[in-house]
């Protein structure tokens, strides 16, 4: 499934660890549940070993901004 | 010197710095260049969206007016009939809808260093990639009614293209008949019922099925155009099938595109299909020589995979997943929507702009969203 991680449409995602989740959430003042969603089947996160409630960081390579973090929180798959 | 950069990298985007990396001489001093990264922050934080901007109503007009402006059209391939692609606004709905079934699916097939100069070989491949069925081997198919049998004439100059032989045929349409007799003959086929008493309409049944078997290349590929894209050779295709030809060792995997948003779903992720979303709003954008700015799009493309599907801008998608009843209602089907919520008991929060506009109150965004706290003095 390397295919996946090296296509040009995905960027890289990265799990974030406990602490970092929490300080995140702090952060912004949110719960896990306003952040957006990534199923846990979703084929770019099957190397990660991540189940639900876990929140993936994406570094997007954004053509205005340059590199950009984004967060999704894991959810059980349909 | 980078320590200035440095500084500012918490309060800049990273691309900004960049841009005044590569246009700021390189023996400028250190207070010109502190004055200007200061008054670049300066520019930057008043362009930032305020808290309580309607971001979502600015982007919509933003895409909505040029949107106005577009024709409907379909764009042809020069050079191959059929082939034809939506552009557009039935392009620009399609994607926005979300819609699964799309009307005309294509990929981009980049393929790897050695592959991607000679024309022969390129058209080869493509060719190789091209869906077979055995109607398209075959000059012609017959019932032979005096023997109830099905006589296949295979086109000779067809199997030499595709480099298959007669017999690895037969072998494949032996798989797909079982109970039934199978001669070759050159290039002709034979097949007969084994059982004695096969009737006309069984032999018919037999013809009609022998023309969709598969026989090679890539399923859901219709068509294929070799191009040429900058300084190498690419294949266009009609249909799609991402994951099987992202398995093909020829094809460059890194930059395979396919305009099925559905479909990068699936088989490459969600942020890979918002990255889609993107793209193909812009190309539509683009080809038609609008200007919309990105930043509007990417807002519709993360609206649009929040919830970790692909959902449309329609009561099926994201209206759907809207926490207000009254919100829902206002869109489209409102009495459907209300009685909906009558009978499980639903409460609004009244969070949102419509609701609030229906019930005559301050809607929350701009200066309606904080509230005030005064001291009053007391008397």
């Amino acid at each position: 499934m390397s295919y996946v991680k090296n296509h040009n449409l995905v960027p890289k995602h990265a799990k974030l660890s406990e602490k970092d989740k929490k300080q995140l959430l702090e952060q912004y003042h949110i719960t896990i549940a306003d952040l957006p969603k990534i199923f846990t089947d979703d084929p770019a996160i099957q190397e990660l070993d991540v189940k639900p409630g876990d929140v993936i960081k994406i570094s997007r390579n954004s053509t205005t901004a340059g590199e950009v973090f984004f967060y999704r929180a894991v959810i059980e798959g349909v | 010197m980078e320590d200035l950069y440095a500084e500012y990298e918490e309060k800049l985007p990273q691309k900004l710095i960049e841009e005044i990396k590569t246009h700021v001489p390189s023996k400028i001093s250190k207070t010109k260049l502190k004055a200007i990264l200061e008054k670049v922050y300066l520019e930057y934080i008043t362009g930032i969206a305020e808290p309580g901007e309607c971001v979502g109503l600015v982007g919509a007009e933003s895409i909505g007016e040029p949107g106005t402006q577009m024709t409907l059209n379909t764009f042809h391939f020069a050079g191959v009939s059929e082939m034809n692609v939506t552009t557009g606004l039935p392009r620009l709905i399609e994607i926005l809808d979300g819609r699964a079934e799309i009307s005309t699916k294509m990929m981009e097939i980049y393929l790897k260093k050695p592959y991607n100069q000679q024309p022969e070989q390129v058209k080869k491949l493509a060719e190789s990639l091209k869906e077979t069925l055995l109607k398209d081997i075959t000059t012609s198919m017959s019932i032979n009614l005096a023997e109830t049998k099905l006589v296949i004439e295979l086109d000779e100059k067809k199997l030499t293209d595709i480099n298959v032989k007669p017999v690895q045929i037969a072998k494949v349409l032996e798989k797909n008949f079982k109970g039934y007799a199978l001669k070759v003959d050159e290039a002709s086929l034979i097949i007969k019922s084994k059982s004695k008493e096969e009737d006309i309409s069984g032999i018919y049944k037999l013809k009609q099925k022998a023309k969709s078997v598969y026989i090679g290349g890539v399923k859901g590929i219709k068509q294929v155009l070799p191009v040429k894209r900058g300084d190498e050779l690419i294949i266009i295709t009609a249909g799609t099938n991402l994951k099987e030809i992202l398995q093909l060792d020829f094809v460059d995997q890194n930059r395979v595109m396919s305009n099925d948003i559905f479909e990068i779903q699936e088989v490459l992720g969600i942020e890979a299909a918002r990255q889609a979303v993107i793209k193909e709003v812009f190309k539509v954008i683009d080809a038609q020589g609008l200007n919309v700015d990105m930043r509007h799009i990417m807002l519709v493309a993360d609206t649009m995979t929040m919830s970790g599907t692909v959902l449309g801008i329609n009561r099926y998608g994201i209206v759907k997943e809207k926490p207000s009843v009254l919100a829902r209602a206002s869109f489209e089907t409102p009495i459907k929507h209300i009685i909906q919520a009558s009978i499980t008991g639903e409460k609004d929060d009244l969070k949102s702009v419509i609701e609030n506009v229906m019930l005559n109150q301050y809607v929350p965004i701009g200066t309606g969203l904080p509230g005030l706290i005064t001291k009053i003095k007391k008397a």
